[in-house]
C-alpha cells in the first residue's frame, strides 16, 4: 500500500460553531463534544439507513454496532449532533498507530442530511483537534459521493491518491 | 472444483488463506495458492506463512511464487490453466472500520473473466 502523504500547506482557523442553530430546515440543532452519550449513539446508528453505509461501516446489527462504536470512541475525539435529545450526526477522528495521524469519518441520519449539519461538524471537529494538537488527519470516501467530497474540500481537505477504489484526502492542521 | 487463492502480506489475505483452507477441507476442493509480496511484507515470508497453514493441517497443495504483477499473473494463470474460481482477500480494514480495496483486488475484479470470490 502506497504511503499516506499530506499536503505542505497546513489549514487552520475553523469557525467556533455556536451552541445553538437552526439548520437549513428550521430545525434547532447543537453540536458539543462527545461526553459519555455512547446509548444515544448506538440508538441513533440502529436508525442509519443501510443504503448510506459506506465501505462496511456502521454495522447494521445491534451488538455489532455497540462493538464498533466502543472501539471508535475509545482512543477518539468525537463530536455529536442533537436535536429533540436524539443524536441524529456524529462526527469522529480515530487514531492511526501506523504514522500517528487520525482517521476522520462523520455520519449523519438520513432525515438530517442536506441541511448542512456535516460541514458544521467536520468544523467542530476540526477546530477541537486543533487544540488538542493534532496535525495530520486523513478520511476515505466512496468516489461516487460527490456531496460529501464536497465538503470535505470546503473545509480544506485534499486528495491524495488515486490508486485504490476509494478516493483519500487528507489535511495538515495549524 | 479447482480453486486458485491468490495470498499477500495483507491480513485480508492470511483470513482467505484460513477460510479457504477449512473450505477445502470440507468440499475436497482442488486448491493452488499464488504467494506474492506486498503490504511490506516480502514474499519468502508470506510462502513460509502459507506452507506453515498447510503442514498444520496436512494439505498437500502446489504454491506458486509470483514475483510480479500479481494481479495480472493470477489472472492469466486461472485462466489458462481451467480454474473454477479465483479467491483473494476482501480488503483491509482502516482504523475507522472502513473496508478498503487495494489495487490487486480492483484490478482482479475488473479483469477477471473467472468467477472471483472476495473472502471477508
Amino acid at each position: 500500500m502506497s504511503k499516506r502523504t499530506y499536503p505542505d500547506e497546513t489549514v487552520g482557523s475553523f469557525p467556533a460553531p455556536p451552541e445553538e442553530y437552526e439548520d437549513r430546515e428550521g430545525r434547532t440543532i447543537e453540536i458539543r463534544r462527545y461526553d459519555g452519550e455512547d446509548e444515544a449513539l448506538v440508538e441513533m446508528y440502529q436508525a442509519f439507513d443501510p443504503e448510506d453505509r459506506a465501505q462496511g461501516i456502521p454495522p447494521t446489527d445491534t451488538a455489532q454496532i455497540r462493538g464498533w462504536i466502543d472501539a471508535v470512541l475509545e482512543d477518539g475525539l468525537d463530536v455529536v449532533a442533537w436535536h429533540d435529545g436524539r443524536a441524529v450526526g456524529h462526527a469522529t477522528l480515530v487514531p492511526d498507530e501506523v504514522d500517528d495521524s487520525y482517521e476522520l469519518a462523520i455520519f449523519v441520519l438520513q432525515p438530517y442530511q442536506g441541511a448542512g449539519i456535516g460541514t458544521q461538524l467536520v468544523e467542530f471537529l476540526l477546530g477541537a483537534a486543533q487544540a488538542e494538537g493534532i496535525e495530520r488527519i486523513w478520511l476515505s470516501v466512496e468516489r461516487w459521493n460527490t456531496p460529501a467530497i464536497s465538503v470535505y474540500e470546503k473545509v480544506g481537505f485534499e486528495q491524495t491518491n488515486t490508486d485504490s477504489f476509494e478516493l483519500k484526502m487528507s489535511m495538515r492542521l495549524e | 472444483m479447482k480453486v486458485l487463492l491468490g495470498v499477500g502480506g495483507g491480513d485480508d489475505s492470511r483470513r482467505a488463506l484460513d477460510r479457504t483452507v477449512e473450505r477445502t477441507l470440507e468440499a475436497n476442493d482442488e486448491l493452488t495458492v499464488g504467494v506474492f509480496g506486498s503490504h511490506g511484507k516480502p514474499i519468502a515470508d508470506v510462502e513460509r506463512t502459507v506452507q506453515r497453514r498447510l503442514e498444520e493441517v496436512d494439505l498437500d497443495v502446489e504454491i506458486r511464487r509470483i514475483d510480479e504483477h500479481p494481479a495480472s499473473k493470477l489472472i492469466e494463470i486461472a485462466e489458462t490453466e481451467g480454474f473454477d474460481q479465483l479467491v483473494i482477500g476482501g480488503g483491509q480494514r482502516s482504523p475507522m472500520g472502513k473496508i478498503e480495496l487495494g489495487s490487486i483486488t480492483e484490478f482482479v475484479l475488473l479483469n477477471a473473466q473467472v468467477t472471483v470470490r472476495l473472502e471477508r
